[in-house]
């Protein structure tokens, strides 16, 4: 995760109620949640920093009202945070003009919502096309480029339905496409399968994912889903009560929760899924028998491991025989969450 | 939900301790007041002082004059300013008349240059098309900035157009658009609008207004609406986005629309008739501010409706400001404002109708003229007329706002999209065509005549058959008069003029005492302090006696609306289908102009108090019956369910839980009826009353428009007092009952 820094956030804070400003003022920009209980105040987002790196994809989770998407809707500027500072590829987002702001969410930002936000009066093709009308793109182009996203989405043929001629699946893949149009560089989803039934939103996972392979955009996404959440993610974010509590790789959040908020979340994760052989391999064996990739999640992996009568090689991709993985490993590892 | 009913039944409880504490200190304090002033009269004041009162009228009389004669804004003279406005709104005034039904000579100019430009913008752009149009219009428009001073050369040509076609015998095409092609076009419109059903609805109206001879009164009227609506509906457009988006526009507009609300139709043409002379711009102006309010409020509801998460993804498509509005927050909140745009239609309507005493020609006038000479036949001959035309006006308009949008329009050709408009232009080229010949085609005849061999035979004349039935109602009345008159003296009598003569005996301290006291109660200092301030305007400037008389009429008639309005709101949520057919009619009653409920008031009863309150009931109960009806069904089933497990019988439920439950929107149903029987009030007093509405409407014949003003004022307060009395009670209410 050297990957360069595409936005960085620093000590945000956005806090709701009849004259924030003031109110983090008198407390010195640092208030405890007790105060803000006290005075009335809703602290949505408390003292969050995090970096999101260029072409990963960062999950963030957190129960309802965790602030979730209000920290998003910071980054966004849909709410302008109440204190802190917000990079984006080196410009600082806060105080970008309003002309500059338009002309980011123009050109570098897309976003997914979770209820969709179509616009009712305007067919699918034209829902599609809205970003680029109003960049002021000639009909003709953004027309061709609007069916290529609908296509994009696997939604031809239905151009010309309204919203509310599609299911909620097939609303959101316009959303997907109307925030793909203008081939953002980020691209923010809030919940956006959340209100598609399970069946729904497991394609529309892989479908995600296929879309994902083939644009490698750097993506923030929001999730109640933990197993969504492991699907996806590169890294997870966990919040609560406004805070960051954990961001880490979901191995990090699986095998080392911060606390016992972000273990409850990892409590019902398939681990076998989420752990790869490399981040329980001890140090060389001798006496080890057959071999392993490093890179192998558990899961993939048990059955040789668990029906080996000796504790099996770990290689790396090149073949290179670098650690080694026993069968209590492996058991631990996987059913650790009944334990607990 | 349980929980609701726990609450209201403690609140009811711990109420029943408290309350009779107050009112019943108030109560002992207003009748101890009353045997007082019985006893001794003289000593509480039942008018205000003369000396001390405040020559509001006259005040305000010398400054209309003022503004008038001398006023000037930016050394420009006042009444200059008023006098262009009349000339620049009596312009489009005058193209309706002729498009609609006189006719000019440069009509046939006008269709040249509509035909040219409609080639022009197929074969090239619509830009190029309006180009030609307007360089086609140039002559006629010379002639009317500059009269003789024209240059011959250039107006003379749509003159000899017109002189060509009349040398052809080809008068026709200039006169107005044929009766045949406009009745034509409502019904093709509504089709299109809303199918088979509302085109044979259309069909049956054009075939009345033609049969019964009112055609040319309604297009009279019509002119008005076709002006009226979309300058209303657009100051309504702009005054609401405005007040979205400054909250000091907020602030200055929202109450003026709250007081512009509690004014009665009729109270508008004072002050309009004070500045404009009488006649059709004034009723114009008039209608447009009337009508106005309701887009304006439609405006800022679509505009604050619009989901939040529709806005916000405007934002991040990159919206600025101005497409946000135009491109994402308008389009969507565009079902309510058609909606909006169906009221004013309504609203407009309702106003010209009312305007007639103002000048406005049409079916108001016929009506009221009619009604004037007890000539009932025709009344209503023109009744059923403005009813018809209000419920086609309604039924177009709001099925308009429904109108899905066709989605497989795309597979279809431009004539199949078009077929409506195609189908129209065809009649309507036909028709002119037609017209050539045969004159009734674009004026339908005043009777139909056939003219066979032995000469001319009437099959059908509306003044036959009016006179007719005027002859039938006065022989119904002649016998029925033996029943009803007795009836209706009996109730003048032995009870409308004793709580009259009470309202005028009742000393005005007492009716402040009491209505402070409710104030107070439920609104706080805040409410009270302006009820007092309203009650001293009319108390003060002289107004007393009539505003008690007002007062007196609208008590009564809302006793009587919300004795038959509730149980039929009860009756109605009790059954589906009492439902389905008492909500249409409310529907239809509130779709009327208020004027012609007059028709069946004089009818059975002539004029006097009890054929004012006859006339309120029909268009006040509705909303009685309708806020009762919904505030029922809005009450939580489990609520309901609750009840009917703790085992009460149905009495039991509707006394104890259901009622209590709803008495807040039953009550805000009682402040709409008592707003509708203000404004009514004001509209009987056509009929002869000497009340509040009385004063408005004659100060528009004698031209003192400055106690017009004030009454119409008074009327007005006399609403916002009860709407802040109630609405507070109300809010309090629902704020127990946990549904605020
Ligand atoms: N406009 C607002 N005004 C006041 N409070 C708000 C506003 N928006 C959000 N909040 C509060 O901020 C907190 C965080 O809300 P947020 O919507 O960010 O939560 P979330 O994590 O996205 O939850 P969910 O999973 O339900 O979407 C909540 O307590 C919410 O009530
Ligand atoms: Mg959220």
């Amino acid at each position: 995760m050297s990957a360069e820094v595409q936005i960085k956030c620093r000590n945000i804070w956005k806090i709701f109620g009849d004259n924030p400003k003031r109110f983090m003022k008198r407390h010195k920009g640092a208030p405890t949640p007790e105060a803000l209980k006290e005075a009335g105040y809703i602290g949505a987002v408390q003292d969050v920093s995090f970096d999101v790196h260029a072409g990963e994809i960062l999950i963030i989770m957190g129960l309802s009202g965790s602030g979730k998407s209000t920290l998003i809707r910071c980054i966004t500027r849909l709410n302008d945070p109440t204190a802190g500072e917000m990079e984006y590829e080196g410009r600082d987002l806060l105080k970008v003009s309003e002309r500059e702001l338009i002309d980011i969410r123009r050109h570098k930002m897309g976003m997914v919502f979770q209820s969709f936000g179509l616009l009712p009066n305007r067919d699918v093709l034209e829902n599609v096309a809205f970003p680029l009308e109003v960049q002021g793109m000639d009909k003709a182009e953004r027309v061709q480029r609007a069916k290529d996203m609908i296509e994009l989405v696997g939604l031809q043929g239905r151009e010309s339905y309204f919203p509310r001629e599609l299911s909620g699946g097939q609303q959101q893949r316009v959303g997907i496409a109307r925030s793909l149009a203008v081939e953002p560089d980020i691209w923010f989803l809030d919940e956006p399968f959340s209100a598609l039934d399970p069946l729904i939103r497991a394609e529309m996972q892989d479908e995600f994912m296929r879309l994902q392979q083939k644009l490698k955009k750097t993506i923030v996404f929001i999730t109640h889903d933990f197993e969504e959440a492991t699907k996806l993610a590169d890294r997870i974010g966990i919040m609560k009560d406004g805070r960051m509590v954990q961001l880490d790789t979901p191995e990090q959040i699986v095998l080392n929760p911060a606390d016992d908020y972000v273990a409850e979340f990892a409590r019902n994760a398939p681990r076998e899924r989420i752990v790869s052989v490399g981040t329980i391999m001890k140090p060389i064996d001798p006496s080890a028998e057959g071999t392993v990739l490093v890179s192998e999640k558990i899961g993939s992996v048990a059955q040789q491991v668990l029906t080996a009568n000796r504790p099996m090689g770990v290689v790396d991709e090149a073949g290179q025989i670098i650690g080694s993985v026993t069968r209590e490993d492996v058991a631990t590892t996987i059913f650790t969450r009944d334990a607990a | 939900m349980t929980e609701v009913t726990a609450s209201t039944f403690q609140s009811e409880s711990s109420q029943g301790v408290k309350m009779p504490s107050y009112w019943g200190v108030v109560f002992g304090i207003t009748l101890l007041a009353l045997i007082f002033h019985y006893v001794s009269p003289g000593v509480l004041p039942d008018r205000w002082w003369p000396e001390w009162e405040i020559p509001a009228e006259e005040w305000l009389t010398t400054r209309i004059e003022w503004l008038k004669s001398e006023a000037t804004i930016f050394g420009i003279a006042f009444k200059d300013i008023t006098r262009a406005i009349g000339e620049g709104l009596k312009a489009p005034v005058k193209w309706a008349e002729y498009v609609l039904y006189r006719g000019h000579a440069n009509m046939s100019w006008i269709w040249l240059t509509v035909i040219l430009a409609s080639v022009v913008t197929y074969f090239s752009t619509l830009r190029n098309g309006l180009i030609a149009a307007v360089l086609f219009l140039t002559p006629i428009l010379m002639a009317l900035f500059f009269g003789d001073a024209a240059p011959e050369s250039i107006t003379s040509l749509p003159k000899m157009l017109s002189d060509g076609l009349k040398g052809i015998g080809a008068k026709a095409l200039y006169g107005p658009i044929p009766w045949v092609a406009i009745a034509a076009g409502v019904i093709i419109l509504g089709h299109w609008i809303g199918g088979w059903r509302l085109a044979l609805l259309c069909a049956f109206t054009m075939l009345y207004l033609a049969v019964f001879n009112v055609w040319k009164d309604t297009m009279r009227t019509m002119t008005i609406v076709v002006v009226a609506v979309p300058m209303a509906a657009f100051v309504g457009v702009v005054l609401g986005i405005w007040v979205t988006r400054s909250k000091i526009a907020a602030r200055i507009i929202t109450p003026i629309f709250d007081l512009m609300q509690a004014v009665p139709h009729m109270a508008y043409l004072a002050p309009v008739a004070a500045l404009f002379a009488l006649g059709p711009v004034t009723a114009l102006i008039a209608t447009v501010v009337f009508a106005m309010p309701p887009m304006a409020r439609c405006t800022i509801l679509g505009l604050q409706t619009v989901p939040e998460e529709i806005v916000e993804s405007g934002k991040m498509s990159g919206c600025t400001r101005r497409q946000l509005l135009w491109k994402v927050a308008l389009p969507s909140g565009k079902r309510t404002l058609m909606l909006g745009v169906n009221q004013v239609v309504m609203q407009t309507f309702a106003m010209v109708v009312i305007a007639s005493i103002a000048g406005a020609q049409g079916l108001g006038h016929k009506l009221l003229y009619s009604l004037q000479q007890l000539k009932l036949g025709t009344a209503i001959e023109l009744g059923i007329a403005i009813s018809v035309v209000a419920i086609v006006l309604d039924r177009l308009t709001q099925g308009y706002a429904n109108k899905e949008t066709d989605h497989f329009a795309v597979a279809k050709t431009w004539a199949q999209r078009h077929k409506h408009m195609l189908i129209f232009l065809v009649i309507l080229v036909l028709s002119y065509i037609a017209a050539i010949w045969f004159r009734d085609v674009t004026i339908p005849p005043s009777k139909l005549t056939y003219t066979g061999a032995e000469g001319k035979v009437t099959l059908f004349d509306p003044k036959v058959l009016a006179r007719w039935m005027d002859g039938g109602i006065r022989e119904f009345n002649k016998n029925a008069f033996d029943y009803i008159n007795p009836i209706r003296d009996w109730v003048t009598l032995n009870f409308l003029i004793p709580v009259r003569n009470f309202f005028l005996w009742m000393p005005w301290p007492v009716f402040v005492f009491v209505v402070g006291a409710a104030a107070w109660r439920y609104g706080g200092l805040s409410v009270l302090l302006l009820c007092l301030a309203l009650m001293a305007s009319f108390i003060v400037t002289g107004f007393w006696v009539e505003t008690m008389k007002t007062t007196y009429l609208v008590l009564i008639a809302t006793l009587l609306c919300v004795i038959i309005g509730v149980p039929l709101g009860v009756w109605a949520a009790r059954s589906e289908r009492v439902a389905n057919i008492l909500m249409p009619i409310c529907d239809t009653l509130q779709t009327f102009p208020s004027f012609i409920y007059l028709i069946p008031a004089i009818m059975l009863f002539r004029v006097g108090d009890f054929a004012n309150v006859f006339a309120i009931i029909p268009y006040a109960t509705v909303p009685a019956i309708r806020y009762t009806y919904l505030g029922l069904k809005r009450i939580p089933e489990v609520t309901v369910e609750a009840a009917i497990a703790n085992g009460t019988t149905k009495r039991q439920r509707l006394w104890k839980v259901e009622l209590p439950i709803a008495i807040p929107e039953i009550m805000l149903g009682l402040n709409q009826t008592i707003m509708m029987a203000l404004a009514m009030t004001a509209i009987t007093a056509l009929i002869g009353s000497t009340d509040l509405g009385q004063e408005v409407v004659r100060s528009i014949s004698t031209q003192n428009f400055g106690r017009g003003i004030l009454a119409g004022f008074f009327i007005a307060a006399l609403g916002i007092i009860a709407d802040r009395i109630i609405g507070s009670w109300a809010d309090e209410r629902k704020k127990q009952l946990g549904i605020g």
